[in-house]
């Protein structure tokens, strides 16, 4: 498989694959990074938001 | 029967759509007074130096990410896709709650931005650009890859925008 880089498209066999995560009551992201001896070539991330925020309305009484 | 005070539920979906004016804002128009198009909605991403919050009232360039190379994020963020209609569900008498959320996540692609953001704002581009909504979420950072926001589900729990009563 080919791997977008800052070098270009490289093959994934020539590269070091780290994944990881975070998860909490707000999101949950997942990541992929592609390192070149010590050198970050690719990174990528995918957050998914859970549950915002709600804006919560009321009325008064007369 | 008793009578119970609450705000409708149903009006909190149409306030989402449009059906009430309560003053008499200046409208981009919507094409037709009757039969009246979507808005557009965007969402721009902001590095966690930024100071967005409750208090934002419309887009601003200001603090918004850019490329440390490349032209993988342009100014104004990307357009949401708007195929979803507001509903609202009643949980008691006096509780529910209306929502809406975008159709497709957000993406961007062949990107690089190595200051960390968190941030994103969702504001209508149609409607000078006035704000929605701010969200947050743990520092990002990307080299040479795709940033994507998956949209949480569609339902009165978790949908992107909620407006409740309680």
């Amino acid at each position: 498989m080919l791997v977008n880089t800052i070098h270009g498209e490289m093959d994934e066999s020539l590269l070091e694959k780290k994944e990881g995560g975070f998860e909490d009551g707000n999101e949950k992201t997942t990541w992929v990074e592609y390192w070149l001896d010590k050198d970050l070539v690719h990174r990528s991330a995918h957050v998914t938001l859970k549950a915002p925020p709600t804006v919560v309305g009321e009325i008064q009484e007369f | 029967m008793a009578n119970t005070q609450s705000v409708c539920t149903s009006f909190l979906a149409e306030v989402m759509q449009g059906y009430h004016q309560f003053g008499q804002p200046s409208l981009t128009s919507r094409t037709s007074l009757t039969s009246p198009t979507n808005d557009t909605f965007k969402l721009a991403l902001y590095f966690s130096s930024a100071t967005l919050n409750a208090s934002t009232t419309a887009y601003s360039t200001t603090g918004e990410v850019t490329n440390t190379s490349g032209s993988g994020y342009t100014a104004g963020g990307a357009t949401l896709t708007n195929a979803n209609t507001p509903a609202s569900t009643n949980t008691t008498t006096t509780a529910g709650t209306g929502y809406w959320t975008p159709s497709a996540s957000a993406s961007w692609t062949s990107l690089t931005v190595s200051t960390a953001w968190n941030c994103a704002l969702m504001y209508n581009s149609t409607q000078g650009n006035r704000a929605v909504a701010v969200y947050t979420f743990a520092d990002q950072t990307i080299v040479a890859g795709t940033f994507t926001l998956t949209m949480p589900t569609n339902v009165a729990a978790t949908a992107l925008l909620r407006l409740a009563t309680t």
